[in-house]
């Protein structure tokens, strides 16, 4: 069930309501696709009138952090011989930060693309690779809507229910 | 409900200080709220030196939430080197691995207590619990 903090203004109710439940119907969405789990949840909570865009803002770390990341098991899976310790050690830099921010799919990626990393095996790690790179492109596209709906919601004068 | 109200903690700031030493920026940041929702001050340095490096400088503190996979010195190699520099901060060890015997290796190293990433606020206020008195 959502909750409700901060206050409504003058705005048209049904708008508003209307664009709160499409949100909410969103976010429950993406936990039951596995995209995010009760971790995403825990970062809005740290959320307030003083941090008002914490969660934007961690999101938007992680998508630039992810990008360079991936660059470079790309960029070392590329290279002859293959240094599997420093690709390791980059998908456990990328299971460690998606965790943080609730991305459950991209952090069981990892998990998977770490034991490939461990057997050494090359096809096992390029295919991860494009998994992992997929799943964030996926990860970010999901959050920007849900970045936008929120927007719309503040926008409208309603304010953005928070997933018990 | 912001959640320093919904856990019971007191909003203005506390006497405790803490450093967050971790090179990942997403740890850095939500380690970070999550220690200024408790009312703790604290500094982030990026690596195991820079930890040295600002105990050097004369900061304290009562908390160290060290990562373990960090370039430069690792966070295993700054316990040890903060133990051997005589610093009885509460150091905690925050990584995301799971396997108990890279746990048992950077508890060894000096750690009061290790948690698995990620931080929430109960884990972070079971650690501020054990805080131990600054020097």
């Amino acid at each position: 069930m959502p909750r409700f903090h901060g206050q409504s203004n003058h705005a048209p109710v049904d708008i508003v309501n209307q664009l709160q439940k499409q949100y909410v119907d969103y976010l429950t969405s993406l936990f039951h696709e596995g995209v995010l789990d009760d971790q995403f949840t825990q970062l809005q909570k740290l959320q307030d009138e003083s941090n008002p865009d914490f969660t934007v803002e961690v999101a938007t770390l992680f998508f630039v952090d992810s990008d360079k990341l991936i660059n470079n098991m790309a960029a070392a899976l590329e290279r002859s011989p293959v240094d599997f310790k420093q690709v390791d050690a980059d998908v456990h830099q990328l299971k460690g930060s998606s965790s943080s921010i609730g991305a459950m799919r991209v952090k069981n990626l990892c998990i998977t693309f770490r034991s490939f990393c461990e057997t050494q095996s090359y096809e096992g790690c390029l295919i991860c690779l494009q998994q992992v790179k997929n799943e964030c492109a996926v990860l970010k596209d999901k959050l920007q809507n849900l970045f936008r709906m929120e927007q719309q919601i503040v926008g409208a004068g309603g304010s953005v229910p928070l997933m018990d | 409900m912001p959640i320093s109200q919904s856990h019971g903690f007191s909003s203005p700031k506390s006497e405790l200080t803490a450093l967050v030493v971790d090179d990942d920026g997403v740890s850095q940041k939500i380690h970070h709220r999550l220690l200024n929702i408790l009312g703790i001050e604290n500094d982030v340095v990026a690596n195991g030196k820079e930890a040295i490096d600002i105990h050097l400088s004369g900061k304290k503190f009562n908390l160290i939430l060290m990562d373990r996979d960090m370039p430069v010195m690792n966070g295993i190699e700054a316990t040890k080197r903060l133990r051997d520099m005589g610093i009885g901060s509460t150091i905690a060890g925050v990584s995301s691995h799971s396997s108990s015997k890279i746990k048992q290796e950077f508890t060894e190293a000096g750690l009061d207590v290790y948690h698995e990433k990620p931080l929430t606020v109960a884990k972070l206020l079971s650690v501020v619990s054990k805080i131990k008195p600054k020097e």
